[in-house]
């Protein structure tokens, strides 16, 4: 038997971590995705958390994940199937195993391999793989525990401290069998728990004995090489979705010179909104944990009013909540901003998974005529860019912006290529200038915005509120009046289309066969499946929408120009029911998922497979 | 903070639109009182800033000439919230129902007094649903018969001076529609301490709950039967002002007149609306015709941290300390690597 490792050169590799809530696992991929990131490689993270914060340790419902995919060239998505699993216990094992690309790499603790363990996790003999039927796999037992408390013998600790520190073990052990340095992840946990010696010391060396395993049992363990990928020129940093939409509003606000105000209330996906704004006192935020939803939106509108940018963030249940008074910010014309970062519903649904089913509440959800744009962002890493572009919209037309992202997004990771202020587009509000001449519901000729005047500016004094209105902002009960401002609402909202870019078709923008349409956080699987396919002869092309209300102005031209379009999301076809009602003279295949999970390539590329067959056939 | 203080009369802060409320409706002079508080205040006109939620009373922005927002049925405290918090340098008003405040918007309400944003709440106790026509609110008597409860309702009411010290409240006063010089020495009372007042104004509505209030505020009987609070001052009423409010031997408020058991005017309590301990606060509160008289002016006011002032302190603290001055500072900080 060689006792060299087998190297493997591969082009990109999913890893998924898996352990109970207790075991430390998201620190551990989030460690190991910032390592890849440094390397130089592309990546994306997905994380898996169960819903119920304490379930039962060693259940399958207490198993939380987290997948990185790297790789040496673009890397859209988390990747279907993970290469290599992490399972810290039988339960990992359970939950995960669906998850583990046929032939992968199983690394587990063997000393997890106990009756109760297998009670806990419901396995009704001792061999899990056998139960589950996981016979093409390699299959590495490492005494992850008990290795960790060798490893710490000399330190004097607990049993539970010690046992705290496994993950640090396999840790380092997968970073040895990909070839990362160590470096970043120490810096990580020195700085980490700087003010606990013992910890980091403790730390450092489960790491570097987890590393040192791997090289002195190089017989048992293959070694990967995962080259860096080629990307544009810059500086770069790892963000989370929640996190770039954050940023993206604070460097609109800047932009536009105006203080932030974020109104809102905790809701998962979205909280991480709320707490990375709140945390930017030192940029001037306003963060105000609202007693609801309804208020969350309330004071975020009384700050709008006040001539301060404003925001609310939240998740599908909460946007019903916030309902009424987006109908409220519409009709006063008030720039606010609603992050929706969607889940599973209805109601509380799937809090923890992801989907694309608030596009229609988002779209129609209010009472009367009461036009929104709508924008959607389409990876973590754009969630800046087009929290930028609400926030632009919003101001300069005067309107309420949703922005829609969703659990994947917002919890998932890419390395985002840093821009200067300098490089983001200039954001003029619609200011009031002329008190001589100033009306509530004046406007802009070509916009049909109106201006925006608020309480301490002199001469400027007006009411507004949610009764419809004539343009010098008295209550107006003329039928002709509301007829007018309904239609001018609605314009307002249509001209947006004249500051939003074309959009770009990916494969073959000439036309061809199959036109892949999707919109939001599905970008990164279409994207890769229409590549693949590609590269597979089939003539398929991809349009993925970000501006959803309005829609971009080609987008009709765009649709005539292939065979067969197939609409993409995740959930019953609502994108698809839209597009048939603004271009009816189309056909709209759909492909749909409801299962709180993002698509797969494999899902996608049969479907568009299928589609194939179907017309040879016909 | 609010200086540049300018001379206006209530004139000027009159708008031009007409006003809609019924004739004799107790909304009429409260308004009157609200704008002269404005003029004695003499707060810059482009600071003050007026919001209501829905109701008859939430008319109110309309028929000024300040900055006024007439926002959605029970958000008005929300709403004044966001804008008081955005810019603390504004006089801003909540003008709000029984209805909208303690039904539909008791969650923003409590919240509000809870935080002590300095927020100037006028809140119009009708006791009735008025813009809807007359359907039973939060403040109606057990066995109210209206609209909605024609065989009379079977639940109790709110006591608004209540639900204020429960949401640890640092100001709450009463006021009656017809009174307007009590009315507006309130006002400006409530405009000037810092944090969230509540003025309850017993509000008579012509139509749908006509003389609710009579037997309080009916003029043969007034003296009798209201108690005007003076911080300060002992707490006498009676047309003869020999009444007064003594504590009994179970330390209760009890009624008392000056000579008769022996008691004199040193036996009579001194109102002390700044006491922290709101434990007498709430027995003047829940003083009630018959046994009673009902106690008018301003009941508690009390120093606190307040809301926005506390907002906009930690803003310059932390500003101060950190390191992040632009977002180019954010975006650029924590794990960079360049890509050459
Ligand atoms: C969401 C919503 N629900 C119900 C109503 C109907 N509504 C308007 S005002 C009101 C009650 C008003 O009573 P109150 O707050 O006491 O004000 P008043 O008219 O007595 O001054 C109701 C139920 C509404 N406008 N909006
Ligand atoms: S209905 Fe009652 S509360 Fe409303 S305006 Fe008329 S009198 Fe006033
Ligand atoms: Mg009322």
């Amino acid at each position: 038997m060689s006792t060299e490792a087998k190297i493997i050169e591969l082009d990109e590799v999913a890893i998924r971590f898996s352990g109970d809530s207790g075991d430390g696992m998201q620190l551990t991929g989030t460690l190991f995705s910032d390592a890849s990131a440094l390397h130089g490689n592309d990546i994306s993270t997905f994380p898996d958390f169960p819903s119920e914060i304490r379930a039962p340790q060693g259940t399958v419902g207490g198993v939380s994940g987290f997948q990185v995919h790297f790789g040496a060239s673009q890397i859209n998505t988390p990747g279907d199937l993970a290469h290599v699993l992490v399972a810290m216990n039988p339960a990992a094992i359970k939950a995960n195993a669906k998850f583990i690309r046929l032939q992968g790499t199983i690394i587990y603790d063997s000393d997890s391999f106990t009756e109760k363990n297998f009670q806990k996790a419901q396995f009704k003999t001792t061999d899990p793989f056998e139960e589950l039927s996981l016979h093409d796999y390699r299959k590495i037992a490492v005494p992850i525990s008990n290795l960790t408390k060798e490893s710490l013998k000399e330190f004097g600790l607990d049993n539970k401290s010690v046992l705290r520190s496994k993950n640090m073990f396999a840790l380092g052990l997968v970073c040895w069998m990909f070839n990362r340095p160590l470096d970043y992840i120490e810096t990580f946990i020195t700085k980490k728990f700087a003010k606990k010696p013992t910890v980091v010391e403790a730390n450092l060396k489960v790491l570097h004995d987890g590393f040192n395993y791997g090289m002195n049992m190089q017989h048992m363990t293959p070694r990967y090489v995962v080259n860096p990928a080629p990307i544009e020129k810059g500086t770069y940093r790892t963000v989370h979705g929640n996190q770039a939409t954050a940023w993206g509003i604070l460097a609109a606000a800047e932009k536009a010179k105006k203080p932030l105000f974020i109104g809102s209330y905790p809701i998962t996906p979205a909280t991480d909104v709320l707490q990375e704004l709140a945390a930017r006192k030192d940029l001037g935020v306003k963060s105000f944990q609202a007693e609801d939803e309804i208020a969350g939106i309330c004071t975020t509108i009384g700050a709008s009013f006040a001539g301060h940018f404003a925001v609310t963030s939240t998740s599908g249940p909460g946007l019903a909540l916030k309902s009424e008074a987006m109908g409220l910010a519409v009709i006063a014309e008030l720039p606010i901003v609603v992050i929706n970062v969607q889940r599973g519903g209805p109601s509380t649904g799937l809090p923890t998974k992801t989907e694309q089913s608030d596009l229609l509440q988002s779209l129609y959800g209010r009472n009367g005529e009461s036009p929104m744009v709508v924008l959607a962002a389409s990876s973590p890493s754009d969630c800046f860019y087009y929290a930028y572009m609400a926030s632009k919209i919003a101001m300069e037309r005067m309107t309420p912006v949703i922005l829609l992202t969703d659990g994947f997004l917002g919890n998932g990771s890419q390395p985002m290529r840093l821009p200067r202020m300098s490089e983001l587009p200039e954001i003029n509000p619609a200011h009031a200038h002329d008190v001589e001449n100033y009306k509530p519901y004046k406007r802009d000729a070509e916009t049909l915005a109106r201006e925006w005047a608020y309480p301490g500016m002199k001469g400027f004094e007006h009411r507004i509120g949610g009764l419809e209105k004539g343009e010098d902002g008295n209550v107006s009960h003329d039928p002709a009046n509301h007829q007018k401002m309904c239609d001018i609402r609605a314009e307002k909202v249509a001209r947006v289309a004249d500051m939003i870019p074309d959009i770009d078709v990916y494969g073959n923008p000439e036309g061809g066969e199959i036109l892949l349409v999707g919109w939001g956080g599905t970008h990164g699987h279409l994207l890769s499946s229409a590549r693949e396919l590609r590269a597979e002869g089939i003539d398929v092309s991809l349009a993925h929408f970000n501006y959803i209300q309005p829609l971009p102005q080609n987008t009709e031209q765009i649709f005539s120009k292939y065979q067969k379009i197939i609409v993409c999301e995740l959930n019953s076809g609502q994108f698809a029911l839209y597009l048939r009602d603004q271009f009816p003279q189309f056909n709209y295949a759909q492909m749909n998922k409801l299962q709180g999970l993002p698509f797969t390539n494999d899902e996608i590329k049969s479907r568009v497979q299928k589609e194939m067959k179907g017309s040879l056939s016909c | 903070m609010l200086e540049n203080s300018t001379q206006y009369t209530i004139k000027d802060l009159k708008s031009p639109n007409e006003i809609r409320w019924c004739p004799g409706c107790g909304d009429h002079a409260i308004i009157n009182a609200v704008q002269k508080a404005m003029v004695t205040l003499a707060i810059p006109i482009e600071k003050y800033a007026v919001i209501s939620g829905i109701g008859c009373s939430s008319r109110f922005p309309y028929y000024m000439n300040t900055y006024g927002f007439h926002t959605i049925h029970g958000r008005a405290a929300a709403v004044a919230s966001g804008l008081k918090s955005a810019n603390p340098d504004l006089s801003v008003w909540e003008i709000t129902g029984d209805g909208d405040a303690l039904a539909i918007g008791g969650n923003h309400f409590i919240h509000m007094v809870r935080r002590n944003i300095d927020i100037n709440v006028i809140l119009f106790n009708n006791k009735i649903y008025g813009l809807t026509k007359g359907q039973y609110s939060p403040t109606c008597d057990r066995g109210k018969v209206t609209k909605t409860s024609p065989f009379g309702t079977v639940e109790d009411p709110f006591t608004p001076g209540k639900l204020v010290l429960g949401s640890r409240g640092t100001f709450f006063a009463r006021a009656i529609d017809g009174n307007v010089k009590k009315s507006h020495d309130v006002f400006v009372e409530a405009a000037k301490h810092k944090g969230t007042s509540v003025v309850e104004v017993l509000q008579n509505c012509v139509i749908y709950n006509h003389n609710i209030h009579t037997e309080i505020t009916d003029p043969k009987h007034r003296e009798d039967r209201q108690l005007h609070l003076e911080d300060g001052k002992p707490m006498l009423f009676g047309k003869d002002n020999n009444k007064g409010i003594v504590f009994n031997k179970k330390g209760k408020l009890e009624v008392a007149v000056i000579g008769e058991n022996g008691v004199t005017l040193d036996d009579i309590l001194i109102h002390e609306a700044g006491d922290v301990d709101g434990f007498i606060h709430q027995q003047l509160i829940d003083m009630k015709l018959p046994k009673f008289p009902v106690a008018f002016g301003v009941i508690r006011k009390v120093k606190d941290l307040v809301y926005d002032q506390c907002m906009e302190a930690q803003i310059e603290e932390v500003k101060e300390n950190s390191k992040i001055k632009c977002v180019e500072d954010l975006l650029f900080s924590g794990n960079t690597w360049e890509v050459k």
